[in-house]
């Protein structure tokens, strides 16, 4: 055994450096956690905050945003939900504020038929369109006439050049 | 010449619909907050921090709300047209000082100039939160009774203030 340390000792060197860092990392790991003490609180803030854009950073929600403004508003709705406040008082209380906006699922309203509205009239307008086509195309496909047909088989007949 | 046409058409509308796209501002979104009376707020004064100003100290006049802080560039680019427009006296202009330091706010009025008739510290941007301020500077107009008249996103350039700002306050002072 004592002979066998002097090799395995600077491989042990490393393999203990590894160790020390990984659990310096999950120390660190430890403190960058989030404020809230309460798991499920926190589940609750996340899950309203999931349904709001940031404005700041508009094609994130302010669950995911690190902007400040993203922050103080996870702040807000972590304090409504402490006051006793349901979902739709805090969603409520944000578009008093920033407008529609801010939802990430639109009211369904009179300024916002066509966004809920246009892909089915579109899709309409196509299905028609798609409809006019074939019937055109199967009158087009209508039999020969007597004379046509003639004329077709003398031009299939000539010689060519 | 007809089958043309209709491709002829819908790029025609598609076009259309893109140069309006070119010209809007996403960043711009329009405030809730328009023809509502303004939220209630009550706030320490930057200068005298013992003094509290509130919303109903300032109905009767025609005002600006200037939501303004030491941190924020584009507040600098505004900052010069706010002093002319305080010189001129056309309208009293309120600053909100925007999740700022006491002395970093005071020793920026001190460095570019004061404008503000007040301005309101908003250490925490609860304020600003009730004012659905997500970018500064932003100026709300404000009327007799109390309620918002106009919202300007962005720094107040000297072409908003002619065009927009300043004929609306004349409109509601008369």
């Amino acid at each position: 055994m004592p002979r066998l340390l002097p090799k395995v000792a600077p491989k042990l060197a490393p393999m203990l450096l590894a160790l020390l860092l990984a659990w310096l990392g999950g120390a660190m790991a430890q403190e960058a956690r989030p404020l809230a003490a309460d798991p499920a609180l926190e589940a609750k803030v996340m899950h309203i905050a999931e349904e709001l854009r940031c404005l700041v950073c508009q094609n994130e929600t302010i669950a995911a945003s690190q902007a400040d403004l993203a922050v103080d508003l996870r702040q807000q709705i972590r304090l409504k939900l402490q006051q006793g406040q349901s979902r739709e008082q805090i969603v409520d209380f944000m578009v008093q504020r920033y407008g529609d906006f801010v939802l990430y699922k639109p009211p369904l309203k009179g300024s916002t038929w066509l966004l809920w509205g246009g892909p089915f009239v579109l899709l309409g307008i196509a299905l028609v369109a798609l409809g006019v086509n074939i019937r055109r195309r199967r009158s087009a496909g209508a039999p020969l006439q007597a004379d046509e047909s003639a004329r077709a088989r003398r031009l299939l007949d000539q010689e060519p050049g | 010449m007809k089958r043309y046409l209709l491709p002829l058409i819908v790029f025609a509308v598609l076009v259309g619909f893109l140069a309006v796209g070119l010209k809007l501002d996403p960043r711009e979104v329009p405030s809730p907050l328009i023809d509502k009376p303004a939220p209630a707020f009550s706030l320490p004064r930057l200068d005298e921090p013992a003094q509290q100003l509130a919303l109903g100290d300032l109905k009767g006049k025609v005002w600006l709300l200037n939501v303004w802080a030491s941190w924020c560039v584009a507040c600098r680019i505004e900052h010069p047209v706010l002093v002319d427009l305080a010189k001129s006296g056309a309208v009293p202009i309120y600053g909100l000082n925007y999740k700022d330091k006491r002395e970093d706010a005071l020793a920026w009025l001190a460095k570019h100039g004061d404008p503000y008739r007040v301005s309101l510290s908003d250490t925490q941007g609860l304020v600003g939160i009730d004012f659905g301020v997500y970018g500064v500077p932003e100026t709300f107009v404000i009327d007799k009774t109390g309620t918002i008249r106009l919202k300007h996103i962005g720094p107040v350039t000297p072409d908003v203030l002619r065009d927009t700002i300043l004929p609306l306050v004349k409109k509601l002072d008369a």
